[in-house]
Formats: structure tokens, sequence, C-alpha cells
């Protein structure tokens, strides 16, 4: 041991239970305590502005969480709070912006238990929730890889026939909706998000309507990550209700579609004409193919803006 | 007309004002504190994941330069050490490197970066006492720099496909990586970074007057869990060295120092199949013209040459003065070097630390002669020098010729030679006149200016309106004899990869 190292020893067994000595009375009636599942609107934990709510019950009809049910107001309040963040997180240097998914990443591995036991509650096997917040942590360090990358792949300097330096390089579209899978209600939110946020979006997401545990879990993640607030802004309720807000509000840039509905995406294509929202539809049959690996995730979401400058003395 | 000679006069009364700077008011010491660090006496080789004896049982002391006392002695590898540590990094590269998933590869490089972000404290303040250089540099450019390295290139590891459209990108092998002395750490992290994110194993060879960071680096290794024999640290002097570029088991040899060591590595690869990347001396131009904003362009040209010391590839040695400003802005220069701090590295206020070695120091002063003798006129600030360790005070050549010595050949330290020029054509000319190519300066209000300049300049990094930036995703190296290859960016992974269809 040297003297800037402490090294753990492991305690005796009778030391152990001298420790817990008289706990073990109070754990007979010990009685847990609850977690409120609330939603995240510029990087604060509020329950929708509506009061509105409604049950996840179990597989044998337990209840387990009161979620709330937001409405087109807190979905209203989600935008500006996104719309205030985007511009300071899109000037955040491509590193930063790197090291903060990471950061994402590394808060997710912590709580990898607790995902995985979230999942077990809303139906998976707990195989497959292993699997499924392994892959979600890896895909969070794959995009954070991409942040000081992406401009370098997409971004040229053309040789116009001119004695000028032409050059395009890409700038995020601005406020993004997203509307996550209901499947792989972690895998598939996150594999949607990080593409959206290494580019400089801020994004306003609805989480999946039958298993959105995890996606209120999750924003306690993006909140101890250094992800500043309103970049992300995730709510809970029903699809069919909020979706015509998303695709319709004046405010949002770009629309990302990761759900399985021809009719939805149908009635999101009608209401992005209003202001040319950009419109992208994710939705792949398998969220763990390399498709939803891919550079092309983030351009999805970026404008390419060419600048001209004369060469001369 | 009348108006006009009004004006040079009054200018040319402002420049012979001179300000005065003797006061009484003195900086406090402001030392960086070293107890937070922890340093063995004695460091052997890394080899294999493991600190082990060097073979013939040879150490030697590395000192620091700014009090000419030993911090601890190192390990002398010789040919049989470099023979074993090439095994090591060949039986990793097979049995494991080359093997796991590049995704596995990438998080392993962001687990080091994250760990040099922790010790990054640490690591300033041995890289300050090792290698004699202002601890405010050490502590926001080298090690931040260092770490910043691992972390872009961990990205690279699984996106390789698409640095290389077209092609599927391979690893190469083992390579065999030599580094300078005047930035220890973050050469190093230039080095590995990108040769382990594209697969490939590596033998470090360090510089004699500085090798602990890099054995730092290699406790970072093990807390990382790298793999035994992924990377490998083998301490020595030139011979050390050269037995790595001899051995004929390395695929690929990188080199980053001077253009006469360069041309011995590339002639002792002639007839091999090695890869090789050399990264070698410099005589920067930093051309300031008369529109350019003065102030800033003084402070771009402390930059450009004071900058650790001088100790610098890329450092803007030769300044060129557009005529009309040359004599306001020499004045300016001269009053800004009256306040540089030149002193103690770990002192936070200290702008110029010490000459890295006695050796680098007598070549140094062998220059301020031969300066004085080819007619050169010299000026020094009168600032104090501690008493024991190297220092060199910052110096300016006027009254220098392009042909003189001090305005072609690489100093390695804090003196800047100055020419003027009157027109656009006649600079070209003068900052391409020079072997070298490695970076340049233009300092000019006129965008339009600089892109017609630098598309002129023959060299590979050109900096306008600022100097000496550097960043892990832009890329970095030199045309002519300067070197080959590039370092840094997406063009810093290719001579790591082999293509293939």
């Amino acid at each position: 041991m040297t003297d800037k190292t402490i090294k753990f020893e492991k305690r005796s067994a009778s030391d152990e239970s001298k420790a817990i000595e008289g706990v073990e009375q109070a754990k007979s009636s010990r009685l847990n305590v609850l977690k409120t599942y609330k939603i995240y609107i510029d990087g604060k934990f509020p329950r929708s502005e509506s009061g509105r709510y409604y049950t996840l019950e179990s597989a044998k009809g337990k209840a387990i969480a009161n979620v709330s049910l937001c409405s087109r107001k807190d979905f209203r309040d989600a935008v500006t709070a996104a719309r205030a963040a985007q511009l300071k997180w899109a000037s955040a240097t491509a590193y930063n912006r790197g090291q903060i998914l990471y950061r994402i990443a590394e808060m997710l591995e912590a709580r990898r238990t607790q995902f995985i036991e979230e999942l077990v509650l809303q139906g998976s096997t707990s195989e497959a929730a292993q699997a499924e917040v392994e892959t979600s942590i890896d895909r969070l360090v794959y995009f954070a890889g991409w942040s000081d990358k992406y401009q370098q792949i997409f971004s040229s300097v053309n040789p116009v026939a001119s004695s000028h330096f032409n050059f395009s390089i890409l700038e995020p579209t601005g406020v993004v909706g997203l509307l996550a899978p209901e499947e792989n209600s972690l895998l598939g939110l996150i594999s949607a998000l990080a593409p959206i946020i290494v580019g400089g979006n801020s994004c306003v997401l609805l989480a999946s309507g039958s298993k959105p545990l995890c996606s209120v879990s999750f924003a306690e993640v993006l909140n101890s990550s250094d992800v500043p607030a309103g970049v992300v802004n995730i709510l809970t309720g029903y699809r069919k209700e909020l979706l015509s807000h998303f695709s319709s509000h004046m405010d949002v840039n770009a629309v990302v579609y990761a759900g399985d509905s021809d009719d939805e995406f149908k009635t999101i294509q009608q209401n992005a004409v209003s202001n040319l929202k950009r419109i992208i539809r994710f939705s792949p049959k398998n969220w763990y193919s390399p498709e939803c690996e891919s550079p092309y995730r983030i351009l999805d979401c970026q404008e390419t803006k060419t600048t001209w400058h004369p060469i001369g003395n | 007309m009348k108006k006009k000679q009004k004006m040079q006069k009054k200018a040319e009364i402002k420049s012979a004002l001179k300000i005065n700077f003797s006061t009484d008011w003195k900086y406090d010491p402001a030392p960086e504190s070293a107890d937070h660090i922890k340093l063995e006496k004695k460091y052997d080789l890394f080899i294999n994941g493991k600190f082990v004896a060097p073979k013939k049982g040879k150490y030697f002391e590395t000192i620091n330069p700014a009090k000419e006392t030993k911090l601890a002695e190192v390990a002398e590898g010789t040919e049989e050490d470099i023979d074993t540590a090439v095994r090591a990094a060949r039986s990793a590269y097979e049995k494991i490197w080359s093997k796991i998933s590049a995704r596995e590869r990438g998080k392993y490089l962001f687990r080091i970066a994250r760990i040099m972000q922790e010790k990054a404290r640490e690591l300033a303040v041995i890289e300050s006492l090792d290698s004699g250089k202002p601890i405010r540099e050490s502590k926001t450019v080298d090690i931040p720099l260092a770490a910043a390295h691992f972390f872009y290139n961990a990205g690279w590891a699984d996106k390789l496909d698409y640095a290389f459209p077209g092609r599927k990108a391979h690893s190469i092998g083992v390579a065999g990586q030599i580094i300078p002395w005047n930035f220890p750490l973050l050469m190093a992290a230039w080095k590995i970074a990108p040769a382990l994110a594209a697969g490939n194993t590596v033998v470090l060879k360090p510089a004699e007057t500085t090798p602990l960071t890099a054995l730092k680096l290699a406790e970072i290794f093990q807390q990382a869990d790298l793999p035994p024999g992924v990377v490998n640290i083998v301490t020595g002097a030139g011979a050390t060295g050269a037995a790595l570029t001899r051995h004929p088991d390395i695929d690929k040899i990188a080199f980053t120092g001077s253009t006469d060591i360069g041309k011995l590595i590339m002639k002792s690869l002639v007839g091999t199949n090695k890869k090789y990347t050399l990264e070698l001396g410099g005589k920067s131009a930093n051309i300031i013209f008369e529109d350019a904003a003065l102030d800033q362009a003084v402070e771009g040209i402390i930059n450009g040459i004071f900058f650790n010391q001088g100790h610098v590839c890329c450092a803007g040695s030769r300044l060129y003065v557009q005529e009309s400003i040359a004599k306001n802005l020499i004045r300016k220069l001269k009053d800004r070097m009256e306040t540089l701090i030149v002193g103690d590295p770990l002192d936070k206020n200290t702008d110029i630390g010490a000459i890295n070695s006695k050796a680098q120091l007598e070549k140094i002063q062998s220059y301020l002669t031969i300066g004085i003798e080819e007619g050169a006129q010299r000026f020094q600030p009168a600032c104090d020098l501690p008493k024991s360790g190297y220092w060199c005070r910052p110096t300016l050549f006027t009254d220098v010729a392009q042909s003189h010595r001090i305005a072609q050949e690489e100093i390695f330290g804090p003196v800047l030679s100055v020419q003027t020029f009157r027109t656009v054509e006649e600079v070209i000319e003068k900052a391409n006149n020079t072997p070298y190519g490695l970076a340049g300066g233009v300092w000019t209000d006129k965008g339009a200016k600089v892109f017609s300049i630098t598309s002129q300049i023959r060299a590979g990094v050109l900096w306008a309106n600022t100097y000496n930036k550097f960043d892990p995703t832009a890329p970095f190296g030199g045309y002519k004899e300067s070197g080959m290859g590039r370092e840094g960016g997406v063009h810093g992974l290719y001579p790591y990869v082999e293509l293939a269809s």
C-alpha cells in the first residue's frame, strides 16, 4: 500500500454480523419506498401539468406505477425548453459533446441492474434485459465517438472553378421531436436519441407508452451526466394524443418517428408540411442490427451550410 | 504629401518611445505543489504488462533541468530488451489485439483517456519536473491534449470503414515508435492512440531526458487492464532507438525528432518493407503584413517562438515583417519580451521554463554567438535567471540575412530571427527558401489574403492570425525535409492501416 492508495480489506464475518445486529428485526417489517415516475422538462422532474395519469400493471395485474399522462401543454413547455437550450448545446465543442455522451454511458453502466430490473418488470427475460442494457451502453459510446468525426466524414472542401475557398459543413437542424418505439423501450430510445443530440440538436421525446419505466429512469441518468437542462426532454403519455402536436408544432424542426404504424407516420407527413419539418422514419426490425449504428443517423438531423470566401491579395 | 510625411514622423517618434519596465513591484512566487505526485526511485522497462529489469542491468538518471537534480533512475534498454519487447508486442498482436472486436479495442482507449484525465494534475507536474516546461503549459496543453488524442482515436476503432471509404482497413502489426523530449506525454499519445485504434501493438522508445510520463502512462495501461504486450515501453538513448528501427519483426516505424536522425532512420530502412512516418525539424515562417492587428500579432509571435522554450518543431522561428510596420512591431515585440518571466517551471506565472538539457542549452548558446558573428543584432530582455539549472533568455535577432545560419538552421530554442519584406512575392520566396516545410503563420486583416498566402507556402500546417494551435482532429506533419505522413485527424490513421478491397 502506498500513500496514494487505499486498499479495501474484507471485513470478518463476525464484524459483519455485529454491524447488522438489530437491522434484522427492522428488515422483516420494512416497507419499500416506491418511486414516483415523473417526466423530464428543462432539467427538472415535474408531473404532467394536466394532473392526469395512467397506471401500469404487471402481468399479474399488480399496479407498478402511476405514470404522467402528458398533455399538449407539457409538450409545448418541453419545446420551449428545448429551443432555449439548443444553440448553446450546438456551440459546445464536438469534443465536449462526445465527453458528455460518454458520461451518459458511464452513468448507465453504473445503474445497469436497475435498468435490467425495470425491463424484467415490463416483461423482458433477464437475458434479454441484460443484452438490451449492455447494447444501450455500448451504443452511447459508439455515438460519443462520432461527435468529433461525423463532420470530417460529411463536410467537404469544394473545388469551385473560381478563386474562392468554398466549403460545406453540417449544422444541427434544431429542435427535434422523437417518438420512441414501443418495444425495446431503452435500446430503441437511446439508438434514436444519441444521433440526434450528438449532432447538436435538442430533443423532445415521447417514451414508449406501454413500457415507459426505463425512459423515466434514463432521464435520471441524463440529469447526472452533465447534459445541459433542456437538451433532452422526456414525456410520457399516449402517442395517439400527442402525435399531432409533435408533428404540427411550428417551432419543431424535425420529427423522428421510431414507431411501426404507417397510419401514424402518414399523419406526421401531413402535419409536417406546415413548416417543412424534416421527417425521419427510423423503424428498424431489429434494434440490435448494424443499421442502428451509422453516422447517417446523425446526418438525418443536420443541415448543410456552404460558405464562399475569396482568395487573393 | 505633407500630411503623409507628418504622419510618418509621428510614427517614428512613437516607435522610438520605450516603456520603462523597472519597478519595485514583483510577482510573488506561485509554485504548483509537487507533493501530490508519486515517483519511484527507479524505473524498469515496461514489457508485456510488467515492469522488468533491463537484461544488461544498466540504468541512467533523468534529471530536473531546472535544478540539475536527479528525479529517478531509468532502465537503459538494449538490443536484447528491444527483442523481448517486440516479441511481446507480436504475441499480443496475434493472440489478443487483432482478435478482439474493434469496439472493445476502442473501449480500452476510452478507459485510458479517462484515467489520464483523472491523473492530469500529477502528470502535468511530472512533465514539468522532467522536461522543464512551464506548468501552465503542461496543465493546459500537454496533458489535456494527450488525453484528448486517446479519446478521439478511441472513437475511430470501430469506425475505420468510414475513414477509408471503399476499402477495408486492416491493422499492420507491430509499430516501433520513437518520440522526442519536447512534448513527452503528448507525443506518446500522438503515436500510441492511433496505432492501437487501428489494431496494432506498440513498442515505444521515449526520449532519454524525459522518460517519466511515458512510464506513468504504463501504470495507467495497467490500471486500465490493457492486455499485456499491447504497449511496451523501452527507455534508453539513441542506441535503443536504433535497435528498435533495426528489429526485423517491426512492421512500421514512427519517428518524431530531428531531420538528421530522420534521414538516418530512412536510410536504415532501405531494402525492408517497413512502413514509416517521420515528423522532423522545421524553420517555420511567421509572416506579418502591414494590415495585421499588431498587438494580436505580437502575442502570436511571442507564442509562436517562446512557447515551450522554443522547443517546438513547428515554432515560428523566422519572423517576416512588412517593412512599413517593422520598426513599430519590433519595438512592441521587444517591450513584450521585457515582460516575460523566465524561471521555475512549476511556478504558475512562468512564461519560459528551463531548457530541456545541458546539451540543448549548449547548442542554443552556440547559435547566440553565431548570430552575432554573422553580423546580426541580438536583443535579450534583462530578466533574472535562476542560479542553478539550464536557462536561456528569450532572444531576438534583427539585421538577419536569409543566408545566415540563424535564419536557415533549426535552433530549437527561444531564438527568433527577424527579416523584413516589401511585397507578397518577396515574402513567399523567402518563406519557402528552406529545406524545411513544417508550418507557417500569416497575420493579416484580409481574409482573401490569408487563403492566397497559405496556398503558396510549402508547409504542412498553416496558422492564420493565430499560432501553435493543436487538436486531435487536425492532421499535423510536414512537407519537404520536415517529414512525411500526418499525425492526427483521419489522415493520422492512414499510416497505421493496410487497405484491401
